[in-house]
């Protein structure tokens, strides 16, 4: 007796015999009937022919037949959306069942048949149920509300579901809260910015209290929703902390995860002199450690997580090594994932047994993890200073075995063990140079190369060496030619006497014979260098490299922290924030961390204040530039283990060097030489501009100044407070932030960068693209010392107005490059206008009455200054310290009226109409009227105008 | 949420698929057979992946794929921790979770399906709610079915459904009251060549099968409590009173469940109870080799190993084997390259050994890995551990329950490198 019975068919036609079926009077038939008909669906044969005969079948007593019929109707309904209706009378008899099994059943099928036509059928009974006396169907009325909402969420909306729904939050049910914030968390997603989920410490008490009694799922669901919370201090995320600690016992692993998440969060918040951070980070490590004995499934989601666990908060797993050893029966998958954490957790300590497990996996069958095996062996090397030796020693073993790819591997890890350490192992070079034949690919043939042209002083025949490889040149991928390129320059540098041909030989290679504009653009760098001065360019290209940092692979700390909000969710298993891959343009929420109560620790990323309207007011950044640049500079030494930080560390910095300086007349020859260029790569998108500019305006700092400029000096204008122009997001760590400012006649850029990455930075330069008033530094950019990671620097640089003039739009548009030792980074920013008014802006009274009848009315602009309560000598004090002065005061019909004048520092004059209405307190509105010769900047000066006013 | 569920066995046919949204196509699954053949061993298949519209998560479990279809962003570990409690639903109610056995009851895995996922949260997952509103397919009861025409679908709520305690019904009723436990330890290890041990932990669980009438009330202590730093326990278990005083005190659900899962770290040093003599060679330009194993007791308290069975995936190029064993049976399967070598009981007199000849393909040259022995075995009576149950109570109930605790120690993933 199996249900394999309702699979056999006859010959006359199933769907006739069914049909006959399913209309029998025997109540036991027609079952069995409907059996046979969700048999067929559930293999995906087509039974909607059917429909009306099953649907009759739907008013009955039997519950089981009942069901059958409910879950045929969600899976056809759709395709026949008129018969559906037919089903509506028997759900809203259903939802007024005494039985609440019926009632449930029946809310819970409505919101499955997804046809458009019914939906405004249910919205009585859902109403109904939402209010039920039984938990049993509240809880499943609320769901039928986000299945409703994903059919039709204005409908939802109007009917003031959402409102109900946020009451079940507070349900004396634990169960109805958990599928209530299930509910708004799914609701919510469609729907970032409503605020659906707006916690207060009441609601995240009756969360906390539900989260006992729930439902393992329920729990997850509420722990999801709490991790979204920003507690108000330090005390309530430990009092949140300390209940939710005890779910991290559960037997579901996404529970535990779920709570890891609520805890990594909250504890930013808390102090780290605190006991309870250190019982905190302790109680962490066992249920990590749990996991990994799960199904392997769970394993690989664990260690993604782990991974960034390790990252952020190496204490914890620390004393944990040896859980990550791997067994040569895990998949693969989790295999790779547990060498990479094994390599975070490699210290002094343990270096012994990582590495001896490391070379037992280098003999395992699998191509991929003896290769990733390899790597960790370098990667070692380079992070444990101690263990360099060993890790050598063994890398040199497995160069012995004469297996292809672990030779391959091998040489690659040691090229960067060899900038790790210069000057250390290069007694190796031998071994490594017997193996030069069997290496057929780039990365590994392009590391041999550079090491023969590294060390070619102490190779006897690295001019053969390097020889042999120049045979085949066109063959060889990019990455292969340019560092050949390099390679022979630096062995000509070292020998030239019997190198000459073959240097000669290769750049005419790269320059004449190759389709590749990078091989070209070097070839020719390194000739010029050559034949102009040979001395700079041994200076140059045998320049001392920087070293290269300990740590690989990282991810960026800014990502870092974002994705420690995304604990246990698929962005935590692809290492992207769900922005960067999450369908459609949901407009995403950037979660960041709380910040640390309480302690001087950095605080303010930009990033940390989650407001929308920060967001918005983001400088324009723009990238397109900077990746040619970069391709230039690169040498193409692509390092085994590529972060991009890193990569860009430890082989750029000596093609930064080669081109010294020489960034700003490059960078001024491009945008001058080539117009194009300066047009596109340049352009910064048009509606991020006026927004960054509500931000310099629109806050307050400038009272300080209503001093100094009611009494009249020539002190300073008003300053807007910084902002945030290049995030570090976008600038491999570097963060800029700034404001412009005018002081006894200078113009001021005050600059505050901020190293958020995990590397030094130095070598800092600053290059303006040419503007609308000719703005250029005054003064090369001066860092004095290198700037360490976490560290900023306030700099004041020092503006003149005699660069080149082109007109940008908007007017008061600023491009900048900045560039150090990692790459060249562009931003734009909108100045305000007030820095270029002059001290000697004061016309006198009868120059003014000219020129004010001589500007045509045309150019004149009327402008309101909104809700400003000044009186007229405050408006005309308070103008004067920005260098607005005022004429004449008039008062006409109870207004006052100012007139004005300014100059620009191009010579262009303001004039100004200014009416105030102080007899009137609740017209608070000021009009100004501005005539100019060239009146497009008359908005950019009222602009002016309003930010000093409102400030 | 979860959006669909498709159960591909393995080779290739999707014969279940069930959807809690809208249809999903079954070319969905195109991307997951492209990952499964990328992967070659069905073992590799990554557990997520990402296709242009979805994601899919799957777990692979006795022979068949639950590929779930997701279509926003979902913690993964719910999604597989939900799978898996699918395919313990199956086990329990249909006895093994088989093509077949999911093929002869369709209907019910239709009516489960629906009855523990709703919209994609899930519903009802425990096993005694799901009991009660679907009955488990018995011969006596589609015999009777069939006669009265009543079906095998509750028709009122499970009691468990709301209250505090969903784990357990009301109105249980038995004759014999018991409470059993098992306490049963795996050791997870890694040996290397010369015999020291890289890497050991135990993980435990205790297994409970409490078949008591009414509520009753247990507390479970122990003589070292002290043992148990890292547990994961059933929900049923309270928290506090473990926290202060390390007893396990809990309304028990009823029938098979497990009460805990804990872990003994690697920080404790953990006994290993077997030794593994062994010479596996190749040598240079001969097509043979050499092959030599010997397992002995060692620190077992006085107790028999026994059911020992060893595997070793041998390298490809190993072609045959003639090997004498001492004791116990061996096969080797010159497809898969698999030895196993059944020895049974050891006795610590004669220790059993396997010795002999491997033939490796002429000319090939000499494998370069060498390959790992798993060793299975099992000591009854024993919780390598140490830990040890001290007493059980229980109140709420009047009757005096019968109760037992067994020990049982096994080998987990022992791996013996050569």
């Amino acid at each position: 007796m199996t249900d394999s019975k309702y699979f056999t068919t006859t010959k006359k036609g199933e769907i006739f015999e069914l049909k006959a079926e399913l209309n029998s009077d025997k109540k036991e038939k027609k079952k069995e009937a409907v059996k046979k008909v969700i048999a067929s669906m559930t293999v995906g044969k087509d039974v909607s022919a059917l429909f009306p005969d099953v649907v009759n079948c739907m008013q009955t007593d039997n519950l089981e037949l009942k069901k059958l019929v409910y879950l045929y109707l969600m899976n056809y309904a759709k395709s026949q959306p008129d018969m559906a209706i037919m089903a509506v009378n028997t759900f809203v008899k259903d939802c007024e069942d005494p039985n609440p099994l019926i009632r449930a059943l029946a809310v819970r099928t409505m919101g499955c048949i997804r046809v458009d036509k019914i939906t405004e059928y249910l919205c009585e009974p859902l109403r109904k149920c939402l209010k039920d006396e039984d938990p049993y169907v509240r809880k499943t009325a609320a769901v039928c509300v986000a299945k409703l909402h994903d059919i039709n969420a204005q409908l939802v909306e109007d009917q003031g579901f959402l409102d109900t729904l946020k009451d079940l939050i507070s349900d004396s049910n634990p169960m109805v809260v958990a599928n209530a914030v299930a509910a708004l968390s799914e609701i919510a997603e469609s729907h970032p910015s409503s605020n659906l989920l707006d916690l207060n410490p009441q609601s995240i008490n009756k969360l906390l209290t539900a989260l006992n009694e729930c439902t393992e799922w329920g729990q997850i669901f509420i722990l999801d929703c709490l991790a979204n919370y920003m507690p108000k201090d330090d005390r309530e995320a430990q009092s949140i902390c300390e209940r939710v600690t005890p779910r991290l016992s559960h037997a579901n692993s996404a529970v535990v995860l779920s709570a890891v998440k609520v805890l990594m969060k909250f504890m930013e918040m808390l102090s780290k002199d605190l006991d309870y951070y250190g019982t905190l980070l302790k109680k962490l490590a066992p249920p990590l450690v749990t996991l990994l004995s799960a199904e392997p499934e769970l394993q690989y989601v664990a260690l993604r997580n782990i991974n960034l666990i390790v990252q952020k908060r190496p204490e914890i797993l620390k004393h944990e090594m040896k859980v990550f050893f791997v067994k040569y029966n895990d998949p693969i998958y989790v295999k790779l994932e547990k060498l990479d954490i094994m390599i975070r957790l490699a210290s002094q300590a343990n270096i012994a047994q990582v590495l001896a497990e490391l070379k037992e996996y280098a003999t395992e069958v699998d191509v991929d993890f003896v290769r990733k095996a390899v790597r960790a062996i370098g990667r070692c090397a380079i992070k444990v200073e101690q263990s360099a030796e060993r890790c050598v020693s063994t890398l040199l073993d497995l160069i012995q075995t004469k297996v292809n790819y672990v030779v391959q591997e091998a040489i690659v890890v040691i090229k960067d063990i060899f900038r790790k350490y210069p000057n250390k192992y290069e007694s190796v070079i031998a071994t490594l140079c017997e193996n030069l034949d069997s290496l057929d690919e780039p990365e590994a043939r392009a590391a041999m190369i550079w090491i023969v042209g590294e060390y070619a002083e102490r190779i006897d025949n690295a001019d053969e060496l390097l020889e042999s490889f120049l045979e085949g040149f066109h063959d060889e991928s990019t990455q292969v030619q340019l560092q050949l390129l390099t390679a022979i320059v630096k062995l000509f540098l070292k020998k030239p006497t019997e190198t000459q041909e073959l240097v000669q030989q290769v750049l005419s290679l790269a320059t004449q014979d190759s389709d590749n504009p990078d091989l070209r653009d070097r070839g020719y760098i390194y000739w010029r260098l050559l034949s102009t001065d040979p001395v700079a360019a041994k200076e140059v290209v045998l320049a001392e490299k920087p070293l290269i940092s300990e740590e690989t692979d990282l991810i960026e700390p800014t990502l870092l922290d974002e994705l420690i909000c995304y604990i246990g969710t698929l962005a935590s298993v692809y290492h992207k924030p769900p922005s960067a891959f999450v369908e459609g343009s949901r407009g995403v929420v950037h979660k960041s961390l709380p910040p640390r109560t309480g302690s001087s620790e950095s605080a303010e990323s930009p990033d940390a204040a989650p407001s929308a309207g920060q967001a918005a007011e983001q400088p324009a950044v723009i990238p397109a530039q900077g990746d040619l640049l970069g391709d230039l500079l690169n040498l193409d030494l692509g390092p085994p283990v590529s972060g991009p930080p890193l990569a860009a560390s430890s082989v750029q910095m000596g093609a930064v060097d080669l081109l010294g300086g020489g960034l700003d007349s490059l960078l001024r020859s491009d945008v001058g030489g080539s117009p194009a260029m300066g047009g596109s790569g340049f352009t910064a998108p048009g509606p991020a501009a006026p927004a960054a500019m509500g931000a310099p305006l629109g806050s307050g700092l400038g009272d300080l100044f209503d001093l100094t400029g009611g009494v009249g000096t020539l002190s300073g204008s008003y300053v807007a407070p910084k902002t945030v122009w290049l995030p570090a997001m976008k600038a491999k760590g570097l963060e800029i932030s700034g404001t412009f400012s005018r002081q006894v006649g200078s113009i001021c850029m005050d600059l505050v960068l901020t190293n958020k990455a995990l590397q030094v930075m130095s070598d800092f330069a600053i290059q303006f693209n040419r503007n609308s008033f000719g703005l250029a530094p005054a003064a090369p950019l001066q860092v004095h010392a290198p700037l360490a990671p976490n560290q900023s620097v306030e700099i004041s640089l020092p503006l003149n107005t005699v660069g080149s003039v082109m007109k940008m739009d908007p007017l008061n548009n600023l491009q900048v490059a900045v560039k150090n030792n990692i790459d060249v980074f562009y931003f734009s920013t909108l100045y305000p206008l007030h820095i270029l008014f002059v001290e000697d802006g004061k016309m006198e009274r009868q120059m003014f009455l000219a020129t004010w009848k001589d500007i045509p009315n045309e150019n004149e602009a009327q402008f309101q200054i909104k809700d400003c309560s000044l009186n007229a000598d405050a408006v005309s004090s308070k103008l004067q310290g920005s260098n607005i002065f005022t004429i004449a005061k008039r008062n006409v019909e109870g207004q006052d009226m100012l007139y004005q004048s300014l100059k620009l520092t191009n010579g262009i004059w303001v004039l100004a109409e200014l009416r105030i209405q102080p007899s009137n307190p609740s017209f608070t509105d000021l009009e100004l009227s501005l005539k100019c010769r060239a009146p497009e900047v008359s908005q950019y000066v009222y602009q002016a105008y309003d930010a000093i006013l409102k400030n | 949420m979860i959006h669909s569920l498709f159960l591909i066995n393995c080779s290739g046919d999707i014969f279940l698929e069930k959807h809690w949204k809208s249809v999903v196509s079954q070319s969905v699954c195109d991307y997951f057979f492209e990952a499964q053949e990328k992967a070659i061993d069905v073992e590799n298949v990554p557990p997520v992946i990402s296709t242009p519209l979805h994601y899919l998560i799957s777990i692979y479990r006795d022979k068949i794929f639950f590929v779930s279809v997701i279509q926003t962003e979902v913690p993964p570990l719910f999604v597989i921790e939900f799978l898996h409690r699918v395919a313990d639903t199956f086990q329990d109610y249909f006895g093994e979770c088989s093509e077949t056995a999911i093929k002869d009851n369709v209907v019910i895995v239709y009516e489960l399906l629906e009855e523990m996922l709703d919209n994609g949260f899930p519903l009802a997952t425990e096993s005694n709610i799901l009991k009660e509103l679907i009955k488990p397919p018995t011969i006596l009861r589609s015999v009777v079915n069939s006669i009265t025409g009543s079906s095998n679908v509750g028709d009122t709520l499970p009691t468990g459904q709301l209250s505090n305690i969903p784990w357990r019904r009301a109105g249980v009723k038995y004759t014999n009251n018991e409470a059993y436990f098992d306490v049963i330890e795996e050791i997870d290890a890694i040996i290397d060549k010369s015999g020291s041990t890289v890497f050991a932990e135990i993980q435990g669980v205790i297994d409970s099968c409490i078949k008591l009438s009414g509520m009753p009330d247990l507390s479970l202590s122990f003589m070292n409590p002290r043992l148990l730093d890292d547990v994961s326990f059933h929900p049923c278990i309270r928290f506090k009173r473990w926290e202060s005083e390390r007893v396990l005190s809990f309304i028990p659900p009823d029938g098979n469940f497990r009460l805990i899962s804990y872990r003994v770290s690697s920080q404790n040093l953990v006994a290993i109870p077997v030794y593994v003599k062994h010479l596996i060679s190749f040598k240079e330009n001969s097509s043979s080799g050499r092959f030599d194993v010997t397992i002995g007791p060692k620190q077992n308290m006085g107790k028999t190993v026994e059911g020992v069975v060893m595997t070793v995936h041998m390298p490809k190029a190993v072609l045959n084997m003639n090997l004498t064993a001492t004791q116990g049976s061996y096969t080797f399967d010159p497809v898969t390259k698999v030895l196993a070598w059944d020895v049974g009981k050891i006795t610590p007199q004669k220790l059993p050994n396997l010795k002999g000849i491997v033939n490796l393909q002429s000319g090939a040259p000499k494998p370069e890995e060498n390959p790992s022995l798993n060793i299975q075995f099992k000591i009854q009576q024993l919780a390598i551990s140490g830990l040890k149950v001290n007493r059980l109570d229980m109140y709420g109930e009047k009757y005096k329950p019968f109760k037992g605790v067994k020990y049982i120690t096994k080998a987990g993933k022992f791996q013996v490198r050569t």
